[in-house]
Order: C-alpha cells, then structure tokens, then sequence
C-alpha cells in the first residue's frame, strides 16, 4: 500500500519535474542558438540592410553575395585545401600516436613507466603559447617557416590524447591480451587486431577532438606560416576581419562554411562519442 | 579472474606470469620503442623550448643579432611592469568568472539531460557546438554581434527601452563580452563530462534516498554533487589551465583592448614577443605563467587532498 502511494507521488512529482526540466532545456537551447541563427541571418543579407533601418530576424532578400565576396576578397577556396591536408595529416599521426602511448601506458609494465606518465600528463600544464618563442626559433633553425611540417609535427604528441587513451585502455581485460600472446601475437599483432577494435568509442573521441583543435588552431600557423598561399582558414578569417572588418556578411558566411566541416565530423562520430568520453574515466 | 572496471583510474596491472624475467625485459624494448615517436616529439618541441624558455628569460633578444645576458633583469622589470600586473589580474578575473559560471550551467544542463526526453539528442547537440566551434569564428561573430552600435545584443536592449552596453570601448564592457562569448563556448564541453559522470552514479543511492524522505535538492546536494567531485575537480583544474591559455578569442575579438582592460598573460606575450620582438621579455612572461598554473594546480590538489584527509 505505502509503497504503491508512494510510487504514485513520485510519478507526480516527477510529470511535473519533467515538464519543468524540458522547458528550462528548451529555453537554454534557445539562447544557445540565438548567436548561431544570426550568423545564419547575417550571412545571407543585404548589407547595407543589416545596419540601417529596422532589426530583421529574416533577411528580406535572401542573397549569396557575402559569400561569393568573401571568396572574391581572399582565396578562400586555397585556405580550406591548406586547412583540410594539414588538419586530416595532423590527425592521422596524433590518434595513431595517441593510441599507441596510452596503450603502452595503460598494458605493459616497465621501470620508468609511472614517470613517463606523469611527464606526459605535466605537459598539459604548460601553455603552447609560452613555449612558442624557442619553438619558433627552433622551427626556423629546421627550416620549416612556411612549410606544413612545422605545424604537423610539433603537435603530433597530446598529451591529453594519450591521457584518454590510457584511462580508456586500462578497461581492456588483460585476459585477453595474454592469451592473444600466448598464441605468439607480436606487440604491433595485438595491438592492431585486438586492441584498436576494442577501441572504437575511443578512437571516436580522438578523432573528434584532434580534427577540431587542428582544424581550429590558429595561433601556432599564424607564426609560422607567413605565405598567403599557405594560410589555414582561421588565419584567412582572421585576416578577413582585420582587413574588411564591416563586411559582415562575407565575415559570417566564411565563419559559418569554416566550422562545417568540424560539424560534420562531429555528426558522424558523435553517437560514441559520449561513451567514449565515459570509458575514458574523464569523470 | 577479476572483471577490469572501465575506468578505474587504479586499476592493477596484471599480476606477472611465472617465466618473469625474460619477458619483462623484452615487454621493456618493446614498450619504450612503441613510446619512442611520442617521447621524441615532446622532447625536442615541449621540453627542450621549455628550457630554452627559462634560458631565454634571462636575455634580451630581438630574434636578429646577438642576444646579451642580462639575468634577472627581466624579471626585474617584469615585477615593475603595469600592463603585466593588469595581464595578470585580467587573467584571474577571467578564470574566476567563466570556470564557476560554466560548471554551475553545465552541470544543471547534465542533471536536465540525465534523464529520457524526447529531443534529447538534439538538445545535447545544440549545447555542445559551441564548443567545437573555433575561437577565431567565435570572436569574429562576437565582435558583430556585440557590436556596440549595430550589434543584435544592443539593438534589442535599446528597442525594450534600455540602454545599449558599451562592450567595445568600456573595460567593464569589452571583459564583459569576452566572458559571456566565452562561458558560451565552454557549457556543452563541461555538459558532456558531468552526464558521462552523472551515468557512473549508481541508481540505488538516489533510489534509498528517496526511501528516505530526502527531497530533490537534498539528493543532489548530499549525494550527486559529492559523487561527481572527481568530476568537477577534473573541469577546474582544465579550466583554470585553459583560462591561462586563452589566446584565440581574445586577440581576435578585442586585441587586448580598450588600452589594456582585455590584455591576458598570453596575449601580452605574444604582442612582446612578436609584434614587439622583445623574445627574451617574452620568454619570462611565458615562465612566470607557467609558474603561476603550476602554483595554481599544486595548491588545489593539495586543498582537496586535505579535504580528503578530513572526512
């Protein structure tokens, strides 16, 4: 009887719980969204109607002009092959890398191991910024300034890909490894047969992560990459605002084609993505 | 036979086979040559600049010519330096008003989304893009969109009848944009950890608890919030590190301005070490960040170790 009552309070309690939470989300959502919707608006206006006359919140004269500016004033389609080679180059050798150090950190035991990780992982502390005076030295000293080598490299190791990919791996049963070796797999055999397919909510979360922050870097290839020809996209957009700062709809039409690809990635990942974030224990 | 937990940060590594010696040492070549790639590349683009850094600081260099020795002038002059002291304090100001802000969103957001919805999966998506959207795009749209005079924001303050806010030529006003642009970017990240740890709490805590009689606010504030603390000891330490390196959107959107309200230890470092080509300057702001994230981090660590220590 008790139990039955309460069970009944409870649902009501929660109906009403319920209906609050999705309003309070939807709400959120909303202003969440707002900033996105008015690029989308803004891209696809009259100029000169953006700032004179009365807030619109629909372009009366949809139009692609911003665009097919933005493309005009600089060589945007350029600056996406650049941000495209160097983002999917970059990210094939960091998750392989990434893989393969926090599989070596979560599954073998070595003297030395506990300080390599807690090397790696003290690097998340250091700011790229404050190294990035020797780092550019260093760079020019190789004779990478305006190459794609000195944007690729020296992000190859992350340290918070490797971090992930140990906390992730420590869930694999060893079990399973010992008794791939018993039956004379070799280290690569194992990792590559066994290890990755257990890895693929991981593998999603890495290459999310690392096509996002190679795609969207911006500060690192500004330094090193001196040659319009070579400019990735934020650095074009960056130009873009500096050198026609009140265009607002070529700026918001190139901002928003520069984040789709970063979206399309996301979309096609994104259903392990949360699991993967879980099994990594990042909680 | 023991079930590996996902995730147990302390979980044993197996308990080593009789035939020990031979394999231990042969896992050994193997394990640093699977590493070597990654131990290369952090050490001649993250330890050795590090070092260099430190070395540097104590230096005037302009990058061409010589550079001279000078020791601790640098540092000397850095401790007199105003524009560094406002950097720094921009900088503080800035983690202490986005990290706090975005947890709180963030984890009311996970407790919402923690549960069926229809809708759900679009509403996670529509918080967490923002996220993965890159600063410069960010403060591109936010320097129009907070425009002062023909920016959304104002326009509709001033059509209900308020006055619009001077976000570009006030400081009050330019760090104001700056946090609200950037406590946007941050919610869906600091969402998605908290329902990845929201989904480790088991049900049965929340489910005695009601038994008990504790309301809603009592469960979360007696039991979720305590159960998710290596959660959110995970989101302040990133966020702190993250607000020390915040450089993108700040230079993008106000350049460090108006004069210096928005100047961030690494901007300020960036502008000395590039736009003024003072590296050796430059070099000694980078290390006196690091010092202050270091600090930062052990100080917290140590806090919530005591923490620990007293329950």
């Amino acid at each position: 009887m008790t139990a039955a009552r309460r069970t009944g309070r409870s649902l009501q309690s929660g109906a009403g719980w319920a209906s609050w939470r999705a309003v309070a989300l939807v709400a959120g959502a909303l202003v969440m969204v707002f900033p996105l919707y008015w690029m989308v608006i803004t891209a696809f206006s009259d100029q000169g109607a953006l700032t004179s006359g009365p807030l619109r919140f629909f372009p009366e004269n949809p139009t692609l002009d911003g665009f097919r500016r933005a493309f005009d004033l600089l060589p945007f389609g350029q600056f996406f092959l650049n941000s495209t080679a160097i983002a999917l180059v970059a990210m094939a050798l960091s998750v392989t890398l990434n893989l393969l150090a926090g599989y070596v950190l979560a599954k073998y035991r070595f003297r030395g191991q506990q300080v390599v990780f807690v090397m790696i992982v003290s690097t998340l502390m250091i700011p790229v910024q404050v190294v990035m005076v020797p780092q550019f030295q260093l760079v020019a000293g190789l004779g990478w300034i305006n190459s794609y080598w000195a944007v690729i490299i020296p992000r190859a190791a992350e340290a918070f890909g490797i971090f992930l990919c140990r906390q992730f791996m420590l869930g694999i049963p060893d079990e399973v490894l010992e008794a791939a070796r018993l039956d004379g797999a070799g280290h690569l055999r194992i990792f590559w047969s066994i290890v990755l397919p257990m890895s693929r909510p991981l593998i999603a979360v890495l290459v999310i992560l690392t096509f996002m922050y190679r795609w969207n870097e911006f500060a690192w290839p500004l330094i090193v990459l001196n040659d319009q020809q070579l400019f990735t996209v934020p650095i074009g957009l960056a130009f873009l605002q500096g050198e026609y700062g009140t265009d607002y709809p070529a700026l918001m039409g190139m901002a928003l084609l520069s984040t789709l690809p970063v979206l399309v990635v996301f979309a096609i990942f994104q259903r392990q993505f949360v699991e993967g974030v879980a099994r990594s224990g990042l909680r | 036979m023991t079930t590996a937990a996902p995730a147990a940060v302390t979980a044993p590594v197996p308990g080593d086979p009789p035939p020990r010696r031979r394999r231990v040492s042969r896992d050994t070549v193997a394990a640093w040559s699977l590493l070597s790639p990654n131990l290369v590349v952090f050490a001649v683009f993250l330890f050795v600049p590090l070092l260099a850094t430190v070395w540097l600081s104590l230096y005037s260099s302009s990058g061409f010519g010589p550079r001279e020795f000078v020791g601790a002038d640098n540092y000397a002059e850095l401790f007199g330096d105003s524009t560094f002291w406002r950097a720094t304090a921009n900088t503080g100001l800035y983690a202490l008003l986005t990290v706090p802000v975005s947890l709180v969103i963030g984890l009311g957001i996970a407790l919402a989304m923690n549960r069926p919805l229809r809708g759900r999966g679009v509403l996670r998506a529509i918080y967490y893009v923002p996220y993965v959207i890159s600063g410069v795009v960010v403060a591109v749209a936010g320097r129009w969109i907070f425009n002062e005079n023909v920016g959304v924001v104002n326009r509709l303050l001033r059509s209900s009848g308020l006055d619009g806010v001077p976000w570009q030529s006030d400081a009050a006003g330019a760090m104001g944009s700056l946090v609200l642009i950037s406590i946007w970017t941050k919610v869906g990240f600091v969402m998605v950890v908290y329902l990845a740890g929201l989904q480790s709490i088991p049900k049965e805590y929340l489910e005695a608890a009601q038994t008990d009689g504790a309301g809603r606010w009592a469960q979360l504030w007696y039991i979720t919030v305590p159960l998710l603390k290596p959660t959110t000891i995970f989101l302040v330490v990133l966020g702190v590190i993250e607000s020390f390196q915040v450089f993108d959107i700040v230079y993008v959107l106000t350049g460090g301005g108006p004069g210096n309200a928005t100047e961030m230890l690494v901007t300020y470092a960036y502008a000395e070490g590039f736009d003024a080509r003072r590296q050796g300057y430059a070099a000694t702001i980078g290390v006196v960040t690091y010092l202050f994230i270091a600090v930062l981090t052990a100080l917290w660590y140590r806090r919530q170790r005591a923490q620990e220590a007293d329950l």
